[in-house]
């Protein structure tokens, strides 16, 4: 391996943080956190994948730990949660905490799907 | 956006750097406690620090822009991650799933309520930077 296993995470980590900070920029900042909802369900969706496919240890440590853990976010979501809360939309609030949890699990699934149709793992 | 392309990309190099660290310390935190308790531990703790650091801003602002893109947006945005924890929660048993993913919510709403209560002790003035944990400080 030409790259140890901390150069090829933070690589990855580099990587995902800069992409994840492209697209909060483009994507309109309204009441609602859309950017940090389109990063968390697009990255769980990228990661279910490369670890599905079977990918090897180096392009699990770069694509998957690196990049797309840094893509997504937990901190970001947990504060946006707890503003729109407070904010006095809790129906929003309550979507929004909701709404990352199922969409992160219908990208798990769909990576799922697609690895089987693919006819990766 | 009309942002100009010198500033953009110094924005980028902070980002990339925060997030340089941010997942390798995910990365190690991960090795040092096996199955579901690190990525619940980065979590709730990076929650924490940025539940302090977003209020911060607002209530005090000793940080400057730079090192909020590095710190926030870099660094504790990387470190704590969504993608691995809901993988793991769709792996896992029902019931464990079920634990784990309230476990992480809570954590992290908790994390983010404690390190706003940190912030509103920050003093704004004094320069210091670090000028925490002063007594009383009214919000």
């Amino acid at each position: 391996m030409l790259l140890g296993p901390a150069q090829l995470v933070g690589l990855g980590g580099a990587l995902g943080a800069v992409c994840r900070h492209a697209v909060a920029s483009r994507v309109p900042a309204g009441e609602y956190p859309l950017g940090t909802l389109v990063v968390n369900v697009l990255g769980s969706f990228l990661l279910a994948l490369v670890t599905v496919a079977g990918a090897d240890r180096a392009t699990l440590l770069f694509v998957g730990t690196g990049a797309c853990g840094a893509f997504t976010t937990f901190s970001s979501f947990t504060v946006e949660t707890v503003r729109l809360w407070e904010e006095g939309a809790r129906l929003p609030a309550a979507g929004y905490a909701a709404g990352s949890l199922a969409g992160g699990l219908a990208g798990v699934g769909t990576a799922y799907g697609v690895a089987a149709v693919l006819g990766l793992g | 956006m009309g942002e100009r392309p010198l500033v953009r990309a110094e924005a980028a190099a902070l980002v990339a750097v925060g997030g340089f660290a941010g997942a390798n310390l995910r990365f190690l935190a991960g090795q040092a406690v096996a199955g579901l308790g690190g990525t619940l531990a980065v979590n709730a703790l990076g929650s924490f620090l940025l539940g302090f650091l977003v209020y911060e801003a607002e209530l005090a602002g000793v940080l400057s822009r730079r090192a909020r893109l590095v710190l926030a947006t870099g660094f504790l945005s990387s470190f704590t991650t969504y993608s691995t924890f809901v993988l793991d929660a769709a792996s896992a048993a029902p019931a464990v799933a079920v634990a784990y993913v309230a476990a992480s919510y809570g954590l992290g709403f908790a994390g983010v309520l404690a390190g706003r209560a940190v912030a509103a002790r920050v003093q704004p003035t004094g320069g210091g930077g670090s000028a925490a944990a002063a007594e009383g400080g009214d919000r």
